[in-house]
């Protein structure tokens, strides 16, 4: 309907966008096909032996991790933000940035810590053996977070905030008046969230879950440290160690149907609620919890906070004074200055992208206008490594051909200007962090009344004025959170970049790796620590310009 | 807004940059972490003024290599086991290096036929054993004793390093028993395969299980380390079937790319790391064995006493490997 107050015509102008979107969208999606045709290719003796005896039990662990971690990350953040919302919580404002802040915590080092934290010769048993007297592992019962569970817990630990900001953003956007006349006419204010708000802001909890699914399917470091077998330790046995690349790509595209046969169904079963209302702040009046349920959301609130992110701080902290010196500071720096490098590239690009396919699936009147925008978010769910492959596989044919070309001509040889270079890295950043821009950026969209663009219509606006005085003002807050996801995201991205990255340049994230892996996080804490920072200055940052 | 955004990514076509190929340069891939071979390089380019680039990666660097081919900037790999090296022989993607220093730095067993990969040090897959044990005199094939139930710790199945001994086993033993032996030892596991080589000698001083799978050098990192020394003083260091065929070895190793850019800079550097001072330093920093005869083994490492090691050709381990990884799956080694 928006295009047909738009009034655009079919032109050379369509048709120009439509060409120049596709191209953009096919160079996004490359390395998925790269992958699915190098799949195809897959011998099946390998296939069938990994069937007959570890798959079954890797795809099991793969969707009970995928299910556990969604779930549990849709009770974390969507809970914290219907809280934050609609009850007068201690601390709020402090809580409103804060619940973000895990996303700063790369999985893989909160899982250390953890399993530092809770292991048998962690600080939490040593006290409790101290404190009761216990010898040894058959004297008490104590969990074991070297499970399924464990990790998914952790997992949804550091993902939550996805749920909470999106949710949040869209909860802020809903009229109030909507829960009042639900009131009006006699539903109970929980009962109201339940009919009434949920349906609203369930797009916006569909689009977080499916980023938090694609980002769990495509992990393989934490579960690799909590020994828990997925289907990307399917990925990497059969490429490492059978070192059959093939199946191994077979196996990737497996993963990533099976992520997009999920986010389709929920698309499908979603009803064509369209949340549009006016922007008012909304009155926490409606609701006069008991006292016991306020208490409950603030701790619960406070708890997320605390085990997502400050109490592992705190661990990185007290490692960081016991190990670090001056020294060490000065080559994290100017590691650290790589990792802000590549990252704010790379969000950079992802964001503009993102607006591109956004107002194309908008404004477009193809039948294909949806496409570019899920088709370029599939990325997310590629397990890096594999990524970076099919990067290598879609990149060295070209800076082939460039050298050949440079041969021809009798200049000097140009190398891997591709393949070979940041290029490469901030590449692999954008096509696997598109989703989140994508996603971010069409929630908001979708939540600009189609009255304002009318309004604009009528007074004479063209397509690209209309795009500028209108939507880009409106939607600033949503390209801020997508820039600043996709940041933070890449500054925590680790197999990718360990591949891609040109001679003598070190991320925070591979240099942390580097210590993970040899059981001493301890030497690279205060690298740990500077990830953790890096990933909050945008965080806060961007809070306070929120809030202004 | 979207003007800064423009400019923003307009740097990134600026950014475009750090192609190496000067000629007093060399370009290294390696899976080895830079901690252990970077005091190396500052020698050598204290030495020969040729500049060391690397980049290091644990997984997928020979199929960035393959991927890259004639175009690649690699001159030298740096690998952690054998079978490393011999998969990229397998992809064609090395050059035979012909070196008198170099051959006559290193024993033929350790080196490949056709000279296209080289060992530099060598690691036993020991067998660590609680103190609170005494002294045991132990054969891998012990670990599937019944009366080991529930006492062992190991790391992943699938890790390189236990792949090897297991295509070892496979070697000696044939498939079937090796799977036998498997299942025996799968069985006898205190916990899920997990954590590192490290991880298993805490989990012995933890009480969680009495014998660990590790390699040699850990146990001198261990002690030299302030945080992990009570681990590795709750364990004794094993030297298997030295009552028969010997300790199983790896060896970390290196190999010129097919299409090095830079040879001769390459091939200074190989016989660097192979000359007296390298080798001593691998000795060393990292409690490894040395290749090359003559060259001391740390105190700390001497100390662990003489062993025999198993005579079978590195290149029956790489080729049992397939098997071995196949059995691993069979038996759910990991699950």
């Amino acid at each position: 309907m928006i295009e047909k107050l738009v009034g655009a015509r079919f032109s050379v102008n369509t048709l120009l966008t439509f060409l120049l979107i596709s191209l953009l969208t096919l160079a996004l999606l490359m390395p998925v096909l790269v992958m699915f045709y190098q799949g195809a290719f897959a011998p099946f003796s390998l296939f069938s032996h990994l069937w007959q005896t570890v798959l079954p039990q890797y795809l099991s662990n793969t969707v009970w991790l995928g299910f556990n971690v969604v779930m549990l990350s849709l009770l974390f953040g969507g809970l914290s933000a219907l809280f934050l919302h609609f009850l007068p919580i201690a601390g709020a404002n402090y809580l409103r940035w804060l619940l973000l802040l895990p996303l700063a915590m790369p999985a893989y080092l909160i899982a250390y810590l953890y399993t530092d934290l809770f292991d048998y010769a962690g600080l939490i048993q040593r006290f409790l053996r101290a404190t009761f007297d216990w010898q040894s592992p058959n004297d008490y019962w104590f969990f074991d977070l070297r499970t399924l569970g464990g990790a998914s817990v952790i997992i949804a630990l550091v993902l939550f905030p996805y749920v909470y900001m999106i949710t949040r953003t869209a909860l802020e956007n809903l009229d109030p008046k909507l829960l009042q006349a639900s009131q009006s006419l006699g539903v109970s204010p929980w009962r109201g969230i339940k009919r009434v708000i949920l349906p609203l802001v369930r797009p916006a909890l569909a689009v977080s879950a499916s980023l938090v699914l694609m980002e769990t399917l495509a992990d393989f470091a934490t579960v690799q440290y909590f020994a828990v077998n997925t289907l990307t330790t399917a990925i990497y046995d059969t490429w490492l160690g059978y070192s059959d690349l093939a199946t191994a790509n077979a196996l990737a595209s497996i993963l990533l149907l099976l992520v997009f046969f999920v986010v389709v169904l929920e698309q499908k079963s979603r009803s064509k609620l369209n949340a549009q209302s006016q922007n008012i702040a909304l009155a926490q009046t409606l609701f006069k919890p008991h006292k016991l349920m306020l208490w409950f959301a603030t701790a619960f609130c406070w708890l997320l906070v605390i085990a997502g992110f400050l109490l592992p701080l705190a661990l990185l902290l007290v490692m960081a004074w016991q190990y670090s010196d001056s020294q060490q500071l000065s080559l994290l720096m100017t590691i650290g200055g790589n990792s802000i490098y590549v990252a704010g590239i790379a969000a950079t690009v992802a964001l503009l992208l993102a607006i591109v396919f956004t107002f194309y699936r908008k404004f477009s009147l193809t039948t294909f206008r949806q496409f570019p925008l899920g088709l370029s978010s599939l990325g997310y769910a590629i397990p890096g490594t594999v990524l970076a492959m099919a990067l290598l596989s879609t990149f060295g044919p070209i800076d082939f051909w460039i050298n050949d070309i440079a041969a021809a001509f009798d200049l000097e040889r140009p190398g891997l200007v591709l393949s070979g270079t940041i290029f490469a890295v901030v590449f692999a950043f954008v096509v696997r962090f598109m989703a989140i821009a994508n996603g971010t950026i069409n929630t908001g969209i979708d939540q600009i009344p189609d009255n304002l663009i009318k309004a604009a219509k009528s007074l004479g606006s063209g397509h690209f004025s209309i795009l500028r005085r209108v939507y880009l003002p409106l939607l600033k807050p949503s390209l801020l959170v997508a820039w600043l996801l996709v940041f933070v995201e890449a500054m925590k991205e680790l197999p990718a970049v360990l591949l891609l990255r040109p001679f003598n340049f070190e991320t925070l994230s591979t240099y942390i790796y580097q210590l993970i892996s040899d059981e001493q996080l301890e030497q690279g804490a205060l690298g740990a620590i500077l990830i953790v920072i890096f990933g909050l200055i945008p965080i806060i940052w961007l809070n306070r310009k929120q809030e202004v | 807004m979207l003007k800064k955004l423009i400019v923003a990514a307009a740097m990134l076509l600026t950014s475009v940059s750090t192609l190496v190929s000067a000629a007093d340069e060399v370009n290294v891939y390696s899976y080895r972490q830079p901690f252990l071979v970077e005091p190396m390089f500052n020698k050598f380019t204290e030495q020969t003024g040729i500049k060391v680039n690397v980049v290091f990666a644990k997984k997928g660097m020979a199929e960035r290599l393959a991927r890259e081919g004639q175009y690649s900037p690699a001159d030298i790999l740096l690998t952690t086991d054998i079978s490393r090296l011999i998969e990229l022989q397998d992809k064609k993607l090395l050059q035979a290096v012909n070196s008198q220093v170099i051959d006559g730095a290193i024993p033929a067993h350790l080196r490949d036929d056709n000279n296209q990969w080289f060992s530099l040090t060598t690691r036993v897959r020991n067998i660590y054993s609680a103190k609170r044990m005494g002294d045991v005199a132990l054969n891998y094939e012990d670990l599937a004793l019944p009366k080991y139930k529930g006492r062992i710790c190991t790391r992943s199945g699938k890790h390189p390093y236990n792949v090897a001994l297991v295509a070892s086993m496979v070697a000696h033993h044939g498939e079937a028993k090796t799977q036998e032996w498997l299942e025996g030892v799968k069985e006898n596991l205190a916990r899920k395969p997990q954590g590192n080589d490290r991880g298993q000698v805490q989990a012995i001083h933890q009480n969680l299980c009495d014998l660990a799978i590790g390699n040699s050098y850990y146990f001198g990192k261990m002690i030299n380390d302030e945080k992990q020394k009570v681990w590795a003083d709750a364990v004794n260091i094993n030297f298997p079937n030295q009552a028969n065929r010997g300790a199983h070895i790896n060896v970390s190793g290196m190999a010129m790319a097919k299409y090095a850019p830079n040879q001769t800079a390459a091939l200074a550097l190989m016989e660097f790391l192979v000359s007296e001072q390298a080798q001593q330093m691998y000795a060393e920093v990292n409690m490894e064995y040395p290749v090359r005869a003559g060259v001391k083994r740390s105190a700390l490492v001497d100390s662990w006493g003489e062993f025999t090691a198993d005579d079978l050709s590195l290149a029956t381990i790489a080729k049992h490997r397939k098997t071995a990884l196949m059995l691993l799956d069979k038996v759910q080694f990991d699950l």
